[in-house]
């Protein structure tokens, strides 16, 4: 095994059409017009000398290193900014571009540390290796004059350091800040001799500055001026292994570097398709949770929940799982057991889970986190589209004209993506935000939101049809599109439903407390403005009319034309990195691989035959009616694969009694979650570090996860859900995951050319991958739908049943931070609760004194389920009427406070949405004091002598 | 009324009420076959029988669409 060794060209490729022919040191090469002189050289393996210039930003022309000489030309222009041109001769080599590239870099190690035997970036550093490179064996200038080299490292920042001792101001990390990740919190303070980077204003270090840690500044160094903290406690990795990321739905592929089975760092991945190169804080440094000391790694088990866990063998613990899920059946019949796959855990694991369980148990009682997040969107979009899943691939956003944001944060929850999507507004696209929080891209550097409609939380399907109207009543619809490629019957009925006046701007802005005029504007401008794309989070899904809306943008995206090409269509950003995945794998009760209908016999019956079991036609219970069962008691045994639905799931109370009515539950995860507080057995499971497999995102992108290092608890999940299917009398026959995915491709049709050896050879590729598309399907739906025509359905608004009144006057709705990832299992147990140690509550400043409440103060949080008290933040973010909080910490509890309202095509929880009240507190409420004494109780665990 | 069975009322309800202004499907039909589709057999039952029970609570389409599920239709 070695390093990954990626090419760095220098500058970015031109996207030009035209070519040019041109002569490098007597080599002709042929690029885009646009390509820069020292790209192309790169092109044909030529190496100019650089510092500044790195292919993830724009050239800068400032380190005087990468000059040529052309034939005709005068000077010596610098590669980097200079473009080709046809016809002309370069040379990268003759004895005056040596004498300058010496005297430069003479000039750079004059003020420079000459400590590089004991430096962490020794055998990685672009400055030794341009001394090499210009042949420099003196400085004649000496080292006793004026320098940098005694300045002060900034350790503020728990992942990287900054020492300006060895920076040589080439504005790699300046740039990288501004044009990669969009944040500008770096600049260059000062001229001339005293120039230095900088983090945000005067007085600031990294840790107070805005900077959101997300790496590409150490990416972009070419010194040891920024270094993962990691790298310099391990020293350099000696192989590394290009793997996916395990947080958010972007997908990012990273390069694992290791020194033998230590992870030394991880290094976001050029070629990932997904992440282009970038990355964000929870991704490139937030996996210390691996290797944290509260990780299980034995299985443990007892016979009640109030006695201390045990540890146990795996034969005792899987023997456990099986006896008693075979005896409630026995018992109870068939149906009351049931499990949860993983929206964590990889697709050829989740696959697994529900064939234990369909072939298994002999039910079909088999549900996935994605049922409280984005069931809305699968339902909704196979409705309008025919496909439960996006419609486009990252690099769509390139080319969109007009960007709408609705119930979505990128900038939190989505980070690497939007970045690509800041990079494209910087550029001139407008942008539509429709959240009731003023989120991050309604205003931050350099981007500016054209239209913020900050609706009331509730009524999304309102106002997507107040958009929709003044679409039609205007005479802005696409009709040649609706007319070829839409269902005309649909659109006529649904025409006359969206023109009446209940629709228009002026009716649903006042309920929804938006100006109308905003209304037509941010209309207006989608139906006209060219490429209009949509992106969307669990802030419209999450609503009792989650499926509605989903439907509402499919309805918008048709009537403009906007579907089908590059820039447009309708995408829902998910939430964990593998809950597209877990949905394509036929984790819902009520169908199989590919969102196939468990009743249809023909193809349920490709699923006996391989399986060699048959199988109940009947769908099984979701989530939340599994909860509801238990309490009635007609549910008692649950297989849990890493999610943590105690914390996560609504209404918490309910979801205890639940748990706490079952008589068998069983755990698989990393850590004693809350949900394990109520569980009889605890398997341990593995990180993404320790297993192969693949991710799906929410591109439909199948990626490739790869071991890196030993599951430290002994076995991978996938070998863990084999051991109870044999134990339950269905033994699986898999000696690698790459088999897990040939049957899934073999009994799936929009995978079935997905393999490993394929994954191997083109990185990876977006479902549908099969004999019509080879090589996968970047954008859906191009020359028509996957259903025939496209389907207009009717989104009359229907007010939620959850309302505000005198006793809960104030408006709740939860969402994500950067920092923290979901539940924060893992975030929690990493250096990331520097910026998030706590759940807070965002009150308006008219709310907040109104009720005597100043910022930093206890506050108690009512709602009609529950109660709970956590920190007051002051802040006009929300609107006056409309408080916010996270859900990452178990010790505030948020969804204590959410209630048991879902959507009403798929049960997916209304977490958006919750009457309130709040006043002053004196810290935790009788349910966390309560709920922290029965947590401590649960997890104490009696250790056992090494087996 | 059961509280279970208040819930599912009120789940059957909310199907109904995206259903009944639709022109494309027939309302009752397009209830029942969501129903069918997406809920248990047990949860199934569980509405068959409150309907059987008086229906009390439920919108009339739905009220039809669970006759309709009672039937097998």
């Amino acid at each position: 095994m070695s390093l990954v060794q990626e090419i760095d060209y220098g500058t970015p490729a031109s996207k030009a059409g035209a070519q040019v022919t041109l002569t490098i040191d007597g080599q002709q090469v042929t690029v885009p017009a646009g390509t820069s002189i020292m790209r192309a050289a790169m092109d044909t393996g030529i190496k100019v000398p650089k510092l500044c210039a790195t292919d993830s930003v724009d050239a800068f022309g400032s380190c005087r290193l990468c000059l040529v000489e052309i034939q005709g030309r005068a000077g010596t222009p610098a590669s980097c900014t200079t473009p080709v041109a046809e016809g002309i001769v370069v040379s990268t080599q003759s004895e005056r571009l040596k004498q300058i590239r010496k005297g430069v870099m003479e000039l750079y190690i004059s003020d420079h540390p000459l400590d590089c035997l004991t430096c962490a970036a020794n055998g990685d550093c672009e400055l030794q290796d341009m001394a090499g490179a210009v042949g420099l064996r003196d400085v004649r200038y000496g080292y006793d004059g004026a320098s940098h080299t005694k300045q002060e490292k900034d350790e503020s920042n728990p992942y990287f350091t900054f020492d300006p001792s060895k920076c040589i101001v080439c504005s790699r990390c300046v740039r990288a800040c501004e044009e990669v990740q969009g944040t500008f919190a770096l600049t260059i303070q000062g001229h001339g001799f005293d120039s230095k980077v900088s983090p945000g204003a005067f007085d600031d270090n990294f840790l107070s500055s805005e900077c959101v840690s997300c790496g590409a500044c150490v990416q972009a160094c070419p010194t040891a001026t920024l270094s993962e903290k990691s790298l310099i406690e391990i020293g350099q990795p000696e192989h590394s292994v290009v793997t996916t990321c395990a947080y958010c739905g972007v997908g990012c592929s990273f390069k694992a570097e290791m020194r033998g089975e230590e992870l030394v760092r991880m290094v976001p991945y050029k070629d990932g398709k997904a992440n282009r190169g970038h990355s964000c804080v929870k991704g490139r440094f937030a996996w210390g949770y691996a290797h944290h000391k509260e990780r299980i790694l034995k299985p443990m088990m007892r016979e009640t929940i109030d006695q201390p866990w045990r540890e146990v063998s795996w034969e005792d613990a899987i023997g456990r799982v099986a006896s008693e899920f075979k005896r409630l059946q026995d018992k109870h019949g068939r149906l009351v057991i049931g499990g949860i796959t993983s929206s964590r855990c990889t697709n050829e694991e989740t696959y697994l889970v529900q064939k234990l369980i369909r072939g298994g148990f002999g039910n079909n009682n088999v549900d996935t986190c994605a049922r409280v997040c984005h069931s809305p969107t699968g339902f909704g979009l196979s409705q309008a589209f025919g496909t439960s899943a996006g419609t486009q691939d990252f690099d769509s956003v390139e080319q969109s004209d007009v960007i709408i944001v609705i119930g979505a944060n990128p900038t939190d929850a989505h980070p690497v993506f939007a970045s690509r999507m800041k990079k494209r507004l910087r550029a001139g696209a407008k942008l539509i935000v429709i959240d009731p929080r003023r989120i991050d891209l309604v205003k931050s550097a350099h981007i500016k939101a054209d239209y913020h409609l900050p609706l009331r939380p509730g009524t999304n399907a309102a106002m997507l049809n107040a958009i929709a109207h003044t679409i039609v009543t205007e005479g802005l619809a696409n009709e040649k599109f609706v007319n070829e490629f839409c269902d005309r019957d649909a659109f006529a009925y649904w025409a006359e439903f969206i023109a009446q006046p209940q629709n228009s701007p002026e009716n649903v802005g006042l309920m929804a407390g938006v100006d109308p005029a905003l209304i037509r504007g941010a209309a207006r401008l989608y139906a006209t403005g060219g490429n209009g794309a949509i992106y969307y989070g669990l802030g419209v899904t999450e609503h009792s009319q989650g499926t509605t809306a989903v439907m509402g943008l499919a309805n918008l995206a048709m009537l403009t034309g906007n579907i089908g090409r590059k820039g447009v269509g309708v995408n829902p950003l998910r939430g964990q990195n593998n809950v597209q995945g877990s949905c394509d794998m036929g984790s819902f009760p009520h169908e199989l691989t590919g969102y196939r209908h468990i009743s249809d016999d023909a193809m349920r019956g490709t699923f006996e035959a391989l399986w060699g079991r048959k199988l109940d036609n009947e769908p099984g219970l979701r989530i939340p009616n599994m909860f509801d069962a238990a309490i009635e008691g007609t549910f008692k045994g649950l297989y849990v694969q890493g999610e943590d639905i105690l914390q996560s799931d609504p209404n918490t109370a309910h979801v205890v009694r639940a748990l706490a009515s079952m008589e068998c539950v069983v755990v698989q995860d990393l850590f004693l979650n809350e949900t394990a507080n109520y569980a009889h057995v605890f398997l341990p499971g593995s990180t993404f570090l320790e297993k192969d497999g693949t991710f799906t995102n929410a591109e439909r992108r199948i990626n490739r996860v790869r071991k890196v290092m030993t599951p430290k608890n002994g076995k991978a999940d996938w070998e863990i859900t084999l051991d109870i299917a044999k134990a339950m009398g269905f033994p699986m026959h898999y000696d690698h995951p790459s088999q897990i995915m040939d049957e899934i491709a073999a009994l799936t049709p929009t995978f079935k050319d997905v393999s490993y050896e394929l994954l191997e050879k083109v990185g990876s590729v977006q479902w549908p991958c099969n004999d019509k598309a080879p090589l996968g399907t970047p954008v859906m739906h191009i020359g028509g739908f996957v259903r025939g025509k496209g389907n207009f359905l009717i989104t009359e608004y229907v007010p939620t049943d959850e309302k505000t009144g005198p006793r809960f006057p104030l408006l709740l709705t939860t969402g994500r931070i950067l920092s923290q990832y979901n539940v924060g299992a893992q975030t929690r147990r990493t250096e990331n609760v520097v910026w998030h140690d706590q759940d807070v509550l965002e009150i308006h400043p008219h709310d907040a004194e109104q009720r005597g409440v100043r910022d930093g103060d206890w506050v108690r949080l009512d709602s009609r389920a529950g109660s709970t008290s956590l920190r007051a933040q002051i802040t006009d973010r929300v609107a006056p009427g409309v408080v916010y909080t996270t859900f990452h910490h178990p010790d505030t509890q948020a969804n204590v406070i959410t209630t048991d309202y879902s959507d009403w095509a798929t049960n997916c929880p209304e977490y958006k949405v919750t009457a309130v009240q709040v006043s002053p507190s004196n810290g935790p409420s009788e349910w966390q004091r309560e709920y922290n004494a029965q947590a401590e109780h649960s997890r104490r665990i009696v250790k056992v002598a090494a087996e | 009324m059961s509280s279970y069975d208040g819930k599912l009322v009120m789940m059957a309800n909310q199907i109904g009420k995206f259903y009944a202004p639709q022109k494309q499907v027939e309302p009752v039909a397009a209830i029942a076959t969501h129903i069918r589709k997406f809920w248990d057999p047990h949860m199934r039952a569980v509405i068959v029988a409150h309907l059987d029970q008086g229906g009390a609570d439920l919108d009339e389409p739905v009220r039809q669409a669970v006759e309709r599920l009672k039937q097998g239709a």
